[in-house]
């Protein structure tokens, strides 16, 4: 692990309980760091709280103890309009269901988060989002409605949607879990291509031993902690 | 804050589900539609039966009432003062009907600035002589010009020129009068007065309030021909009519003037009472029933909203979780309730304002109105403004809830219940 490179996320004994029914400890002190242009894969069997995780890394779940630090800044304890904007601004999201806005276009979808940032003006995100389909052979596809793709095909869309505000850190919570091994391979390679090509920081929850072999690092967890690879 | 990225999405949902968006919609635009329209109309009935006796009735009328003496001398002499007097077998003085120094009083009146106008008026008791039997009736003598200004009396001549009564000897006889005696325009009727004199007049036109009892009675002269008939001066009359700037004020009016003229005053509001409880409860009932529409219609943007909301839980999530802040996802959902609320309500205040144009074209010709020919109908621009304010507060209050669970939404509750 290179010290002089910048962190990009670090978690800091980050506990997490869940109340209903029962009161489970999910999170045992999970401490790890990750550094500017790394590609992270969390593995783990299920129910051993790498989801759970990687909704805290996303700013989405507040409810933790722990401290956790985005860009040397420490941001557990931030009000959720503070963290709101910096989810837009600094992460990008991929999901296992593409979650992709039905009633908007392709081009439109990759385009919301940016016109909410709005640092770009429309005619420069409308640019800057053709590009993104570009890297994903996706430009054909960019006046069709979300849901007239296939699900592959939603998936690379959404990782093009993650790419727009040029965020910090790209987190995928189980990107290729819900698609074919053609599909998987593709989404899998893209995520790849953005590893070396453009130095993207991500961080990736997956069980699919497959796709974690193929990352810079492998965290792997059990019953809430981090076993290796922190 | 990007409102522009907002409303699209807005937009987008509103779309997505154009069909729900549209019954929302129309439920506004109905009861917006209804809310003008039964409000027009209410008010315009309202105007219009009003009118019917408030137009033609002073606010405060002056007068001299024939009565006993209240300031019987016994009372005044000093020796009775601590007794109690009963006298029997009281009766009026020989007082006048006429109004003393009318002229000064008049001049008074009308340099009082609450004081719109002021028509002087003769009521005469007269026979007409219709062959040989005598049929009895009211000549009104009247200041034509002012009498039009003030009391609208053009509108109730059915037949004939009211210009035509400012010539002397020329009459204009009330309907059931007219019927009576079969006078035709241009005829030459002879009257009596109560003091022997006998008058030709010469029939103009046709006089109908639209209440039965006082056309059969009544006729109208101008002034100086019925003071020719009765044989008085210049300076005769018996009632002085009186419009105030504010017809509240009449009641206070009457009374001061009362006690300065030493004459008998009667106020509107004193004489028909019942007119405006009438008019304002008619006004309440429609108000009343059109915010009960408006109010059904705020429930039904709100379940709307609220399915709206159900089926929309994965669009809220994502919005959440790449980077929309509650209070986007508030604003979101507001914005649709608010389209639906304008675009319905302006929809519906157009409607509204056909409607009552649709109304206005139905016939409604009754006897007792002669110059109504159809249904009246008020368009005055208050309605319309309440409506659409109401519109929009009651879709803002509509939309405001869901909204809200909308905003409370958690996105990691929703990505992980997948």
């Amino acid at each position: 692990m290179t010290q002089e490179k910048k962190s990009v996320l670090e978690a800091r004994g980050i506990d997490k309980y869940f109340y209903n029914p029962v009161k489970t400890q999910v999170l045992k002190k999970v401490t790890f760091n990750i550094n500017r242009g790394e590609f992270v894969s969390v593995v783990g069997k299920s129910g051993c709280g790498k989801s759970t995780l990687l909704y805290i890394l996303s700013t989405m779940d507040t409810a933790f103890s722990g401290e956790l630090w985005m860009d040397e800044e420490m941001i557990s304890g931030k009000p959720a309009n503070y963290l709101a904007k910096l989810r837009n601004e600094k992460i990008g999201f991929v999901f296992q269901f593409h979650y992709l806005l039905n009633e908007f276009s392709v081009l439109e979808n990759i385009m919301i988060p940016g016109l909410k940032l709005g640092k770009f003006s429309r005619e420069e995100l409308e640019h800057r989002a053709m590009e993104k389909l570009k890297i994903f052979e996706m430009e054909e596809h960019a006046l069709k409605k979300a849901y007239q793709l296939s699900g592959g095909q939603k998936q690379r869309v959404a990782i093009a949607r993650a790419l727009i505000n040029d965020p910090l850190l790209i987190m995928g919570d189980e990107p290729t879990g819900n698609l074919d091994k053609k599909n998987s391979d593709i989404v899998f390679n893209k995520f790849k291509e953005l590893a070396q090509e453009f130095g993207q920081t991500m961080l990736i929850v997956t069980h699919d031993p497959e796709f974690a072999e193929g990352t810079d690092r492998i965290i792997e967890m059990e019953d809430g902690r981090v076993i290796s690879g922190q | 804050m990007n409102w522009y990225l907002i409303i699209e999405i807005s937009r987008a949902l509103m779309t997505a589900r154009l069909k729900q968006t549209l019954v929302a919609a129309i439920g506004v635009t109905f009861s917006i539609t209804m809310f003008v329209t039964l409000l027009g109309f209410m008010n315009g009935l309202n105007k219009m039966l009003d009118g019917l006796v408030l137009n033609r009735t002073p606010h405060i009328r002056f007068y001299n009432e024939i009565k006993p003496n209240p300031d019987q001398p016994i009372d005044i002499t000093k020796e009775f003062s601590n007794s109690i007097n009963v006298i029997r077998s009281v009766r009026p003085s020989t007082s006048r009907l006429s109004i003393h120094n009318s002229e000064s009083i008049m001049n008074t009146l009308e340099a009082d600035p609450r004081v719109k106008g002021l028509s002087p008026k003769i009521s005469a008791q007269v026979f007409f002589n219709v062959g040989t039997i005598d049929i009895t009736g009211v000549v009104n003598g009247i200041d034509v010009d002012k009498e039009a200004e003030l009391f609208s009396f053009q509108d109730y001549i059915t037949t004939g020129n009211y210009e035509e009564l400012k010539q002397t000897n020329s009459i204009i006889l009330g309907k059931g009068a007219a019927d009576r005696m079969l006078a035709d325009i241009g005829d030459v009727i002879q009257a009596t007065s109560a003091q022997g004199n006998k008058i030709q007049l010469k029939v103009v036109g046709y006089y109908q309030s639209g209440l039965a009892d006082y056309d059969n009675s009544n006729s109208f002269a101008s002034i100086e021909t019925v003071q020719k008939m009765l044989g008085e001066p210049a300076s005769y009359i018996t009632d002085i009519q009186v419009k105030l700037t504010d017809l509240d004020m009449a009641p206070a009016l009457a009374k001061e003037y009362r006690d300065i003229f030493e004459i008998d005053a009667d106020d509107i509001q004193t004489v028909n009472a019942q007119f405006e409880t009438g008019t304002s409860i008619r006004t309440l009932i429609s108000y009343a029933v059109g915010i009960t529409l408006l109010v059904v219609s705020g429930f039904g943007i709100y379940n709307i909203l609220n399915m709206m909301i159900y089926e929309k839980l994965d669009t809220i999530a994502i919005l959440k979780a790449i980077g929309f802040n509650a209070s986007d996802v508030k604003r979101i959902f507001i914005s649709i309730a608010l389209a639906i609320g304008i675009i319905g309500g302006a929809v519906g205040l157009i409607l509204g304002y056909f409607a009552c144009l649709g109304i206005e074209r139905i016939p409604f010709e009754t006897e007792a109105l002669p110059t109504i020919k159809t249904f009246p109908v008020d368009f005055n621009p208050k309605y319309y403004l309440i409506g659409g304010i109401f519109s929009v507060v009651t879709t803002y209050f509509a939309g405001y809830f869901p909204a809200r669970k909308a905003s409370s939404v958690d996105p990691v509750d929703i990505i992980r219940g997948k």
